[in-house]
Parts: structure tokens; sequence; C-alpha cells
């Protein structure tokens, strides 16, 4: 059963119908209560504010809920703004984040493009990890933001996107990893992603 | 780096899609839904639908469709058509609308933008723009001037101040329709375009006046266009989405292959 984090996030819906078309169940996560056992895994979609979701999630109980799943070793993947929010920081609103992950999430200061950066880009593997199994290098997924992911060690780079400078659009580890793009709006491999996160990930013992 | 997006715009009338000949008659061409799924597998990048009941019939705008087509299709879809209010936002995106298009609401009270954005973020407040040039005696353009109510209506507004201010709002997109264009096949006004994607900082996507595969291309390159809206194009069967973007590639324009 994949558990999806409810904090009010635009695109829950969307990642909720992807994920039971792909034929898993699910089951969202408004609060710590509605977990049971049957969850195995975890998805924190997200649409929006880091400020304003952070607040959410700790006025909701749902930061130390998901403290506690991840310390568990229950895989975790965050989307767009829940995968910000993995990080350690954001400097949208100067909110302290997760901290699942080393790092920070600065705002774009690309004086040659458009902010938000809206529109298909290219994501290049940068080490092989099973959220790419069955995609080709350089797939194109759909991106909405402004803000982009910092991690510190170089390790938790999964993947790369070129927009006037390289940033990390792919992050984190075996247990707990992101995607700033939005899977469940970027077509087939789009939504393979989606299927390799519920097939390949592990609880980590 | 990000590509060029070629977009299909859908016309709905009482939660059929339809084909209007000069924006009379419609004709049903299929399921709002379906002919989304087709469009984007055959390569569209993103999708445009006009919910015309609503603007036309001055009813409230209904959702069962939308629901039907969050269901089907994979890519990011906007709906346009009869947006009045931060409700309107409200429904539409929980229906399953990624972004939610304004215009003549937006003229009327510029503000709904703001408050759209502020609660749904700009990325999903898109601004239609309806354009006619204003010639000098020497049939010169001087400027353009925004239109609302399906171009009916004349606002005497510029067209750049407008999208600038919109812009300012909250609207983190623009739609520009150019009404003497629109339907002619004769090419996109790209000397507007290029006035408003130079002007604004946010994407544009072009509308009105593709007919042949070289005025994509030329809206890209001259025009500066973020995306380009196609309609008749592909629902007439002149041409697929696929044949679109092959071209284009071969033309060296970066779009999705």
């Amino acid at each position: 059963m994949i558990g999806i984090i409810d904090y009010g996030a635009g695109n829950l819906h969307s990642v909720l119908k992807a994920i039971a078309r792909l034929g898993y169940e699910t089951k969202l996560i408004t609060k710590a209560e509605d977990h049971d056992d049957s969850v195995t895994k975890l998805i924190l979609p997200g649409v929006g504010n880091a400020k304003v979701a952070m607040d959410v999630l700790n006025e909701s109980g749902l930061s130390d809920y998901l403290k506690e799943q991840v310390s568990k070793g229950t895989p975790l993947l965050g989307i767009c703004l829940g995968m910000q929010l993995l990080l350690e920081t954001s400097e949208e609103g100067n909110v302290e984040c997760l901290g699942f992950l080393k790092g920070s999430v600065p705002e774009f200061k690309i004086e040659t493009e458009k902010i938000p950066h809206m529109g298909w880009n290219q994501v290049k593997d940068a080490q092989g990890h099973f959220l790419f199994t069955d995609i080709p290098n350089n797939t194109d997924f759909y991106f909405v933001h402004s803000y982009f992911a910092q991690p510190i060690n170089e390790k938790d780079v999964l993947g790369e996107t070129d927009y006037g400078q390289n940033f990390a659009s792919v992050i984190g580890n075996e247990q707990v990893m992101g995607v700033q793009f939005h899977p469940e709006k970027s077509g087939k491999f789009g939504i393979q992603l989606l299927d390799n996160f519920c097939k390949y990930s592990l609880i980590k013992e | 780096m990000l590509r060029k997006r070629i977009v299909p715009a859908i016309d709905v009338l009482n939660d059929q899609a339809v084909k209007y000949v000069q924006f009379r008659n419609p004709t049903i061409i299929g399921d709002p839904a379906e002919l989304g799924k087709k469009y984007t597998e055959d390569g569209a990048d993103e999708l445009i639908y006009l919910d015309t009941t609503a603007s036309l019939k001055n009813q409230d705008l209904k959702i069962e469709w939308i629901r039907k087509v969050a269901e089907q299709v994979y890519i990011p879809f906007s709906v346009i058509g009869g947006v009045r209010t931060v409700e309107d936002f409200k429904r539409l995106l929980r229906a399953g609308a990624d972004k939610v298009g304004v215009n003549s609401a937006a003229v009327q009270r510029p503000e709904l933008l703001r408050e759209a954005a502020e609660i749904y973020g700009k990325q999903c407040v898109v601004l239609g723009l309806d354009a006619m040039p204003i010639y000098n005696d020497d049939q010169e353009i001087i400027r353009w001037e925004v239109y609302t109510h399906s171009g009916h209506e004349k606002t005497g507004m510029d067209v750049v101040e407008w999208a600038q201010q919109a812009t300012e709002l909250g609207a983190g997109e623009i739609i520009c329709t150019s009404i003497h264009k629109d339907g002619m096949k004769n090419g996109y006004d790209v000397e507007l375009i290029k006035l408003l994607s130079e002007k604004v900082n946010v994407p544009i996507i072009a509308s009105g006046g593709a007919g042949k595969l070289e005025h994509i291309e030329e809206v890209f390159t001259e025009g500066k266009a973020d995306a380009a809206l196609v309609a008749s194009m592909i629902h007439y069967g002149d041409y697929t989405i696929g044949e679109i973007k092959s071209y284009l590639h071969n033309k060296d324009i970066n779009v999705r292959m």
C-alpha cells in the first residue's frame, strides 16, 4: 500500500490517480493516526509555497510522522515542492524543512531565462538510480518551479537538468528520494518513474 | 534546455469536444478526454480546453468532463472560459485542471489575478489575451488593443501595458490570440508575439493563424514564443502533432520528440 501525504497539495489527486492506475493500492494520510502497517511506502506531493507547506506539516503532526517513518526505513518519494521539503532549509519563506537530505533550496536567479522554469526539460541520469529503470537517459519531464534543490553531498544528486545552469532535478538515496518535475504530468515516462518507485524501493532495515 | 511547446486547443460545448467553423456551427468531434488522450499519445506537450458553453451562454462551469480529462490525460492541461471568481479557480483546480485561464473577468477586475496567484501560485494563473492591431493613416500598425468577450468588445487598453500589469498582479503565462489572424490560416501575428515576448517575463503561448508548418517555425524563431497553440491544423487531419514536431526538429527548433 502506497501512503500519499495529504496536506492540501494541489497535485495530490493526479498523483493518487496515477498510482492507482498502475494497480497499486493507495491510502491518503492526513494525520499520523491514518497510518497502519499496510502502508509500506510514502509519497509527499506538493505544489505551492514551502513555508505554507511546512507550517501545515508541522501543525498537523505530519512532519513528526514522516521523520518517524523515515527513521524506521520506510521509502519516501517527494514530488516538486515535496522534493524540496526533503532538504534542511528553503529560501522560500526562509523555513526549516524536513532535513532528510543535507542541503538547501535557493531561488533561481538566471537573467537569461524566464522564471518559473515551466515546461518540458531533459533529465540526465547521474548515477543509474532505480528510479530511472526503463527510462532512456535525457528523457523530458514536466517542470514548474522557481526554487531548486541544492544538496551538499554530490552522491545525493541522482539526476541533473540544464536551465541556464545545471541543477539537481532528482535527489536522494536508496530510501529517501525526490524529483523536482511532475512525474504525474510527464506522460508515459513519468508514470514509469512512479512505477519504479513503487516497484523497486525497499524498506531499509 | 527548455523545450518549445506544441499545445493543441480543444473547444468544449456541453461536455463535448467541438469544432467551430468561423465561430459558428459547432460540430461534435468527440469526447474531450478521449481527444486529449489521443493528442497526448501523439506528442502534445500540454492541452488547452476552451469551455465555450460557459463563456457563450453565461452558465456556470461544468466540471464533470474536466474530471474525466484529469483521469485520462497525463500531461498538464489548462481550462479557459467563463472563469469569473477565485471560487471558479478552486473548482477547476480541484477537478484536476493544472492551470486556469481568465480573460474578460481579469479585464473587468484585475485583482482576480492577484487573488488567484496568492492562493494557488502564479504557475496556474493563465491570462487569455485577445488582441487587435490599430493602424495609422498609412495602414501601419501603431499598437495593439485588448478585446474581450470572445473578441466582441473593445476595451481601449494597450496590449503590452495590460500584459505587464497582469503579470505583475499574478499571471504566470499568457495565451495571446490575434483576433484578425484567428481562423485565417495565414500565420500567427509574429510581430505582436515578439513584442510581448520581449516585454514580459512569463511564457507566451501564440494563438491564432497557424495553417502551415512554416507558421509554427516562424513564431518560435522570429516571434520568440515559448509555445504555439494549434487547433484547426490538427483537428481537420491536415497534420498530426508528430508531423509538426518532426518538421520543427529538422529545422533545429528545440522540441520534445
